[in-house]
């Protein structure tokens, strides 16, 4: 019974608590069930709120029983990426300098996320403040991948992503900066969406770079991952970056998915060298499957996009330098050195030492000299325009299709410890979706198979149009439909089950 | 101090150097609530009670700008004849320090909101100067650092230091000049006089109360000096956080002197922060500067541009009230006074107080009478500002009136005041409670007039003999028998009337 219940998805969760045939509670204990039988082996959590997350549940229950009406996710647990603040509920961000930290107050997205009667499980592993693409950089110790469990689950939210795969929650949330949702939802064989920017408020997500970060919606299919955008998305008077206008219609779109007639756009810039030949065999497969649908597919050139990765490295530290310079160690978090003999000056370099991963101290310091008096220009400034070409590439390209589509990631799954020491190979990771955080617009990863070389999942990315995130579930749900009915089952099924 | 500073005379100084001065001042704006969170600013609460995520810097929290903020950023702007900018952004000044929780502070860098503006300042003798202005920005305040344990207050020896954030976040209004030339010998006064006209002018605008000594309104002064006939500008010292007028107007002239005196001797002005101190009227070195801060400022990315409509900055410019400069002017003709009177009616703080007594019914002959003299006197002695006395406009008013009408003269109108400010109550209750009339009953004071005339033949015989001057005597006689309180007009025409005399 148990196990049908952790396979279910979010949509059929809630609908059978709705309808009574199951209740919230045992919903959450039996995902509370898996995380206690697999998650040794997966680590996807680093803090799992049992009482809370069944006085939630209980909830549910009490609302239902009173005849009360029940959200679309009422009951439906969810593994929260611990970079949203939780209040009374740990918040690390993966890094020592927070170990321990029990934020005073919820972000905008918790509380949405609580209104909606969503079950918080608990907060999952990242890398350090959101920074890399394989959660090896989490303080806390790598995740492992459920597919593998040698292999890296993505980054920076390889927790929420893997949580997803080994079933131990049907909904998460993560955060995407360069690639930290679809990323991992590419490697992990889920369904991952960045947002348009400013759809999802960011009050209380701790900043790593405020231009680009994003959260959105993890799921293992279209629908959930719909179902939870509409929860989260919605303007946020505390977030001044945050869209004023209606949410689109991304469930109804989720409802209605169809290519026929869709122009799809296929960028030259992103295959080539480095590319797994796995990972292009399948996106060339699923592109022939969405002309197979009726979808006219374009060539695109789109230039600036060679440089996205470039000034993404020098627009995301520069503001993770500043961002990050509150942790001082004087208000909250970790502090080094307070034994009487040191400054405060001195307790602050200290507590910055010890409580810094070598990535976060490298971009740190990448950004403050890209920032600095002399630099600003060559580096800081050079980078935006950057920034505006690309944003001008897509603004061409999006005039003659509706969607553009692409690998999310240029290979499977990597072995953990293989890029380890070699930050520009982690780096190329995000070749192809950086260029949609420096625009803003939206776009999303589904599975589209299994590479043949090393049956790992790979991604597909689809983007769409600042504002337009509604096409990325229009198409998204038609090829998912199309790829099930091909394999006769969803390709997640595949993955082992620990 | 320890080391003592060399100086030049302030006139050898001037002799040699022509002084260049800027000005910063930076205003707390007295909105209600933050520049970027909800927290009240109300002075006076308990350390840490006015704070929230936001303005404590908690990992995840974000600003939101104060519109409030923004329209006063505007109202300053404007009535600083600045352009106001179409579309402008927030900026990110890095450094760090325990009291700014973020580790920096969010203000604005090369798109300020109101820039190319002037003020003109009117100096003692009534000469305006004309100072241009570089640019009015908006930013946040930091906390407030209290060091225990070291001698001087400064961070520097003390054993540990306490952080109240309740100021963390106030608006600040940073208003820069260009540089200040062609002021000459007179540039401390021009420094003195811009900062009152600016604190005039806030105050004006209602925008802050502007209170130097509670720290609403901060000075720093920077000053260079260069040869006379010389373009190029000397290397400036700043002073930072002269907080009244007249220390600003004493930093600028001490600076004058330590410069020359450095120069004189060959020597060279390194450009550091320099301290002021109101007991020595001198400055010290602060922190020297080993390389340029580089505060690393970039957009803010947490808050969008700041784009006033036109159509807004028009309708805030539409409502903005009469400038200082060009009330007092007004005033001044309709008072028919001089600049030198309108300018000692300044320094005593007294402008506002006699245009509310004679928006309160005096006219304004009285209002100025009164408070220029009895009130200044008494704030004189009892060492408070005119504005603080306990007495209230409507008041002074009153006692004008029962002047007029002839129930008071200055000298029982003068014992009123003094009850009033001692708490006796309202005029009239002090006219009550000491019995203070001028005696008008004409029955009663020919009685007195005639006792008067009756004990003093000699005097009598003379006036009527034509020695109208000796009735000054008889006069005070029937003062003394009335007790003061009778109109020593009225008494002196009875006096003569009843002699037979006709005044001269």
């Amino acid at each position: 019974m148990s196990d049908h219940i952790i396979r279910l998805t979010a949509a059929e969760t809630a609908e059978k608590i709705a309808s009574g045939e199951l209740t919230a509670v045992e919903v959450t204990e039996a995902h509370l069930a898996r995380i206690e039988a697999v998650d040794e082996k997966v680590h996807a959590f680093l803090h799992v709120d049992r009482e809370g997350a069944l006085a939630q549940a209980r909830a549910v229950d009490d609302k239902r029983a009173k005849g009360e009406k029940l959200g679309p996710l009422a009951g439906v647990p969810l593994a929260l990426k611990d970079i949203f603040t939780t209040e009374g509920i740990p918040t690390t961000v993966g890094s020592r300098m927070l170990e321990g930290w029990i934020p005073p107050y919820d972000a905008t997205l918790t509380k949405r996320l609580k209104d909606a009667d969503v079950v918080i499980l608990g907060k999952t592993n990242m890398d350090e403040f959101a920074m890399g693409s394989s959660t090896e950089n989490s303080a806390y110790g790598p995740t492992g991948n459920p597919w593998d469990l040698t292999r890296i689950p993505g980054g920076s939210g390889g927790g929420s992503s893997a949580a997803l795969a080994a079933h131990m929650a049907p909904l998460a949330i993560g955060t995407d900066t360069g690639g930290s949702i679809r990323q991992p939802a590419a490697v992990t064989g889920t369904v991952g969406v960045k947002p348009t920017y400013g759809a999802v408020s960011r009050y209380g997500m701790v900043a790593f770079s405020s231009s680009l970060d994003q959260g959105g919606p993890c799921a293992r299919t279209v629908l959930d991952a719909a179902l939870l955008h509409e929860v989260i998305a919605g303007h946020d008077p505390l977030d001044s970056t945050s869209i004023d206008a209606p949410v689109p219609p991304v469930v109804e779109a989720a409802r209605n998915g169809s290519v026929a007639g869709l122009r799809v756009g296929v960028v030259k810039q992103f295959r080539g060298e480095g590319y797994q030949a796995g990972v292009v065999q399948r996106f060339d497969e699923a592109v022939e499957m969405m002309k197979g649908l009726g979808a006219e597919i374009v060539e695109l050139d789109c230039p600036s996009f060679d440089l996205a990765l470039s000034a993404y490295y020098l627009i995301a530290p520069s503001e993770c330098s500043s961002n990050l310079a509150r942790f001082d160690g004087l208000r909250y978090g970790l502090r080094t050195g307070d034994d009487g003999t040191h400054s405060a000056e001195e307790v602050t370099s200290l507590t910055r030492e010890a409580g810094f991963g070598d990535e976060v101290k490298r971009r740190i310091m990448l950004g403050t000299y890209a920032l600095s008096s002399g630099y600003y220009d060559a580096y800081y400034g050079s980078a935006q325009k950057v920034r505006t070409l690309i944003t001008q590439d897509f603004e061409r390209a999006f005039e003659q299709v509706d969607v553009i589509v692409s690998p999310t990631t240029p290979t499977t799954a990597f072995a953990i410890g293989e890029r380890a020491d070699d930050p520009m190979a982690m780096y190329l990771a995000d070749l192809c979706t950086i260029p949609t955080n420096l625009a803003g617009n939206a776009a999303m990863s589904l599975p589209c198979g299994l590479a043949p070389e090393d049956n790992l999942p790979v991604g597909l990315q689809i983007i769409a149009p600042a504002m337009k995130d509604d096409r990325l579930y229009t198409v998204g749900a038609a090829v998912e439909a199309a790829f099930v009915e091909k394999w006769g089952h969803p390709l997640i099924e595949e993955a082992p089950s620990l | 101090m320890t080391t003592t500073t060399d100086l030049v005379s302030y006139e050898d100084a001037l002799a040699s150097y022509d002084p260049v001065m800027g000005l910063e001042v930076h205003v707390e704006l007295g909105t209600r609530t933050k520049m970027f969170c909800g927290c009240s600013t109300a002075l006076g609460a308990d350390p840490n009670t006015q704070t929230c995520p936001v303005c404590l810097g908690m990992p995840g929290a974000l600003p939101v700008v104060n519109a409030i903020g923004v329209e006063s950023a505007i109202r300053i702007g404007l009535a600083l004849n600045c352009e106001i900018a179409e579309w402008c952004r927030f900026a990110r000044k890095n450094y760090f320090y325990p009291d700014m929780p973020k580790n920096f502070q969010t203000s604005q860098y090369d798109e300020p909101i109101a820039f190319n503006g002037y003020l003109d300042v009117q100096l003692e003798d009534g000469e305006t100067f004309r100072v241009e202005i570089e640019r009015a920005h908006m930013e946040e305040d930091t906390g407030k650092s209290t060091h225990v344990g070291g001698a001087t207050g400064r961070i520097h020896g003390a054993s540990h230091s306490l952080l109240d954030y309740n100021r963390a976040g106030i608006p600040l209004i940073e208003i820069v000049t260009k540089p200040i030339e062609g002021a000459g010998e007179r540039a401390p006064e021009v420094a003195r006089a811009y900062v009152r006209e600016l604190r005039e002018l806030i105050r004006a605008l209602g925008v802050s109360e502007a209170r130097m000594e509670m720290g609403q309104m901060r000075c720093d002064v920077n000053l260079s000096l260069r040869p006379h006939g010389r373009e190029k500008f000397g290397t400036r010292s700043e002073t930072k956080n002269v907080n009244s007028l007249r220390s600003v107007e004493r930093a600028a002239r001490f600076e004058i002197q330590r410069h020359a005196a450095v120069l004189d001797g060959g020597g060279t002005i390194i450009q550091e922060t320099r301290h002021f101190h109101e007991d020595t009227g001198s400055t010290t070195s602060g922190r020297v500067k080993e390389e340029a801060e580089d505060y690393r400022y970039f957009p803010e990315p947490d808050l969008v541009p700041v784009a006033p409509s036109r159509e807004w900055v028009e309708e805030i410019r539409s409502a903005l009230p009469e400038l200082p400069l060009v009330r007092r002017n007004r005033l001044r003709e309709e008072w028919g006074i001089s600049g030198t009177d309108m300018q000692s009616i300044l320094n005593a703080g007294a402008l506002d107080p006699i245009v509310a007594t004679i928006d309160a019914g005096a006219d304004a002959a009285s209002a100025r009478k009164w408070w220029m003299g009895e009130l200044a006197r008494a704030a004189n002695e009892s060492a408070t500002a005119l504005d603080e006395l306990a007495i209230t406009p409507e008041q002074v008013a009153r006692i004008a009136e029962l002047v007029v009408k002839g129930d008071l003269n200055d000298k029982l109108a003068r014992q009123v005041i003094e009850g009033v400010l001692a708490g006796e109550g309202t005029p009239d209750e002090v006219v009550d409670k000491r019995g203070l009339k001028v005696v008008s009953d004409e029955g009663a004071l020919g009685t007195a007039v005639d006792e008067a005339i009756a004990g003093n033949p000699g005097i009598a015989d003379k006036i009527r003999g034509g020695k109208v001057a000796a009735a000054g005597a008889l006069v005070g006689a029937v003062m003394k028998a009335t007790r003061g309180q009778a109109d020593a007009a009225r008494v002196k025409e009875l006096i003569l009337e009843k002699l037979g005399v006709a005044e001269g």
